[in-house]
């Protein structure tokens, strides 16, 4: 999916994505605007399981974070500012990153696994176990955010189109970002930390501080999702932060092939229509969803995207 | 807290350290001799527990009900080894994880076709009904004991069985280098099927004894793990040894930080975020020994 080929595709994919809400019902375009956020959530993972090589188990964390933020910062019955709220709970997923990534990054392996799990997992415990935020109930946000400027109102989040477009256009941003940096020497440092990052070190990169640069922007990026979901859903609680979320957004990397970034968007809206579906035919949905993923790690270890390509992700005979 | 609360406290912390220890030990055996990370093992835990409550109500003998449920869980674990997690050994442990994680769906959710979302007690076992009383108004019951020291002789029956037995050998040889104790002559094949079965079985024999004192939920296979998976991360992985003293470990800190009180400039500290002590103890551990605290690689 490089080249022209990947162009024209991408733009006809935005295009068509921004004409939903012309040709489809409330309900779809509500949906549509989920999977645009879990591909953010997930292209977010993409940076660090797929580009760098750190399997994070704990990445719902940030998201999590950053959908409390906002529930903490808006006054009850009243709005919170979209520019203040936004930066703030990005930064508060970036800061959560930093701190747990200092920790995290100097294992790696299956210690990494466990112990971005247990932080996650403690993340969860503040919110769920004290009074700090709602408790296991969690908070409701019954005013979406405003984003006026001296009088002006660019957009209306109280409105689902509004919101749509929103939501296309930060995912659209996200893309392209990442795409930027990974093109970078950033991108190839990285790159190279997943390949060999011994040979990274004896080169002279401080390969620890590029990890860690990595582990804060896709905590960033995933909080930009949280806040996302925050407003769209009108509510915040520990499930945000659940290690179930985890593992789902990690199954929707590698269904739709980590190390594309295209991949996990493809993976995120077909793992939530799957979900659908699912939910549909019976009430025992998770025993095929589970089966589901035991077979795609069986026998799509390059997911959906590694069918379409023969290059593509990395192998796992590159990766370290 | 006066002596007598803290000796109760005191055991109590031993007794679940050494439940979490049974637990881990199988974690890190099946991580240590096979490379293969287990997320689903908490999921064992839970179908021990759920074992032992509908075992023990069908034939109407717990110890009845362990024995059935224990043969039960090895043939499982030696199913799926055979079925899906000899697929896993050259494999990263993103698949593993991703594996384990789709099992934990397909148990949690075949619990739930089977046994009900409900909250179920299951009764201690008569013979073990007593209690011993420490002080007047005190006392502790045997069966938490018995939890005690069936655990401890499992720890020894373990080091036994790895350090001085053939079979044990065989383990050891087979964590360090695979090929050439295939060629060899030993069906190491065989050896790491056993190892998974075992694993299971313990975390499921775990999750039977301590049925009649935690009670038998649906969540219960999710909170145990990601407790392993700290007691693995501070114990270190692959060690046994590392496994007893962070259980241990965590056992008290868990214990003490849910009836000791701390306030710190009028907000209540402990109990009220006894939650994430133990996660802390890791991160302190995480500081001073990345590899934990009897681990040898990274």
């Amino acid at each position: 999916m490089t080249g022209r080929v990947g162009l024209v595709a991408a733009v006809v994919a935005v295009l068509a994505l921004a004409a939903l809400p012309m040709v489809a019902e409330k309900f779809y375009v509500q949906l549509v605007t989920k999977i645009l956020i879990m591909a953010i959530f997930a292209m977010s993972l993409d940076l660090l399981i797929g580009y760098t090589g750190l399997v994070s188990f704990g990445h719902a964390a940030f998201y999590g974070i950053a959908g409390y933020a906002l529930a903490l910062l808006s006054p009850q019955y009243e709005a919170a500012s979209v520019w203040t709220s936004l930066p703030l709970a990005i930064g508060a997923a970036a800061l959560a990153a930093l701190v747990i990534g200092l920790f995290v990054l100097r294992t790696s392996g299956i210690y990494f696994i466990m112990v971005t799990l247990a932080f996650a997992q403690m993340a969860y415990f503040v919110f769920h176990d004290t009074k700090l935020a709602g408790g296991s109930d969690g908070i409701y946000i019954y005013v979406r955010p405003v984003a006026e400027i001296f009088g002006w109102k660019p957009f209306d989040l109280e409105n689902f189109g509004h919101l749509y477009y929103v939501v296309l256009a930060l995912a659209v941003g996200v893309f392209v970002l990442l795409r930027v940096v990974l093109a970078s020497l950033f991108g190839r440092v990285i790159a190279g930390i997943r390949v060999n990052e011994h040979r990274m070190r004896s080169l002279g990169y401080p390969t620890f501080r590029y990890k860690l640069a990595a582990f804060v922007f896709a905590g960033a990026l995933a909080g930009l999702a949280g806040w996302l979901s925050a407003v769209q859903f009108g509510v915040v609680n520990p499930d945000f932060l659940a290690w179930h979320l985890s593992g789902s957004v990690m199954m929707m990397v590698i269904l739709g092939g980590m190390g594309t970034l295209v991949g996990p968007a493809i993976g995120a809206a077909a793992m939530m229509l799957a979900e659908l579906w699912l939910q549909g035919l019976t009430k025992h949905w998770q025993l095929l969803m589970g089966g589901f993923i035991v077979l795609v790690a069986l026998l799509l270890p390059r997911g959906l995207l590694g069918l379409l390509t023969t290059r593509g992700g990395p192998t796992d005979s590159t990766r370290g | 807290m006066d002596l007598g609360t803290f000796f109760v406290q005191l055991l109590n912390s031993v007794q679940y350290g050494l439940l979490l220890f049974l637990v881990a030990s199988g974690l890190t055996l099946i991580f240590g001799i096979m490379g293969v990370i287990n997320i689903a093992h908490g999921s064992f835990y839970m179908i021990g527990a759920y074992l032992a409550w509908s075992l023990s109500g069908a034939v109407g003998n717990f110890w009845l009900a362990l024995v059935v449920g224990v043969a039960l869980s090895v043939a499982l674990g030696l199913v799926l080894e055979w079925l899906l997690i000899n697929k896993l050994y050259d494999r990263d442990h993103l698949y593993q994880v991703l594996l384990t994680y789709g099992l934990i769906l397909v148990f949690e959710e075949l619990r739930a076709v089977i046994w009900g979302n409900d909250v179920h007690a299951v009764p201690v076992p008569a013979l073990l009904k007593a209690s011993i009383p420490l002080t007047e108004n005190l006392s502790y019951p045997v069966y938490r004991l018995f939890i005690s020291a069936v655990c401890l002789a499992l720890a020894g029956l373990m080091y036994w069985v790895i350090q001085k037995t053939r079979l044990g050998m065989m383990i050891r040889a087979g964590a360090s280098n695979r090929e050439m104790v295939q060629s060899l002559g030993i069906n190491i094949g065989f050896v790491y099927r056993v190892v998974f079965a075992v694993g299971v079985a313990l975390a499921a024999f775990a999750g039977m004894i301590a049925a009649p004192v935690s009670s038998v939920f649906p969540g219960m296979g999710g909170q145990v793990l990601i407790i392993c998976f700290v007691v693995v991360v501070i114990g270190g992985v692959g060690s046994v040894k590392g496994a007893l003293v962070a259980a241990i470990l965590i056992g008290l800190i868990d214990t003490f930080g849910k009836v000791i009180e701390v306030q710190i400039g009028g907000f209540s500290v402990l109990p009220e975020l006894s939650g994430m002590s133990v996660y802390l103890l890791m991160a302190v551990v995480l500081l001073w020994r990345p590899q934990g605290i009897f681990g040898k690689r990274l």
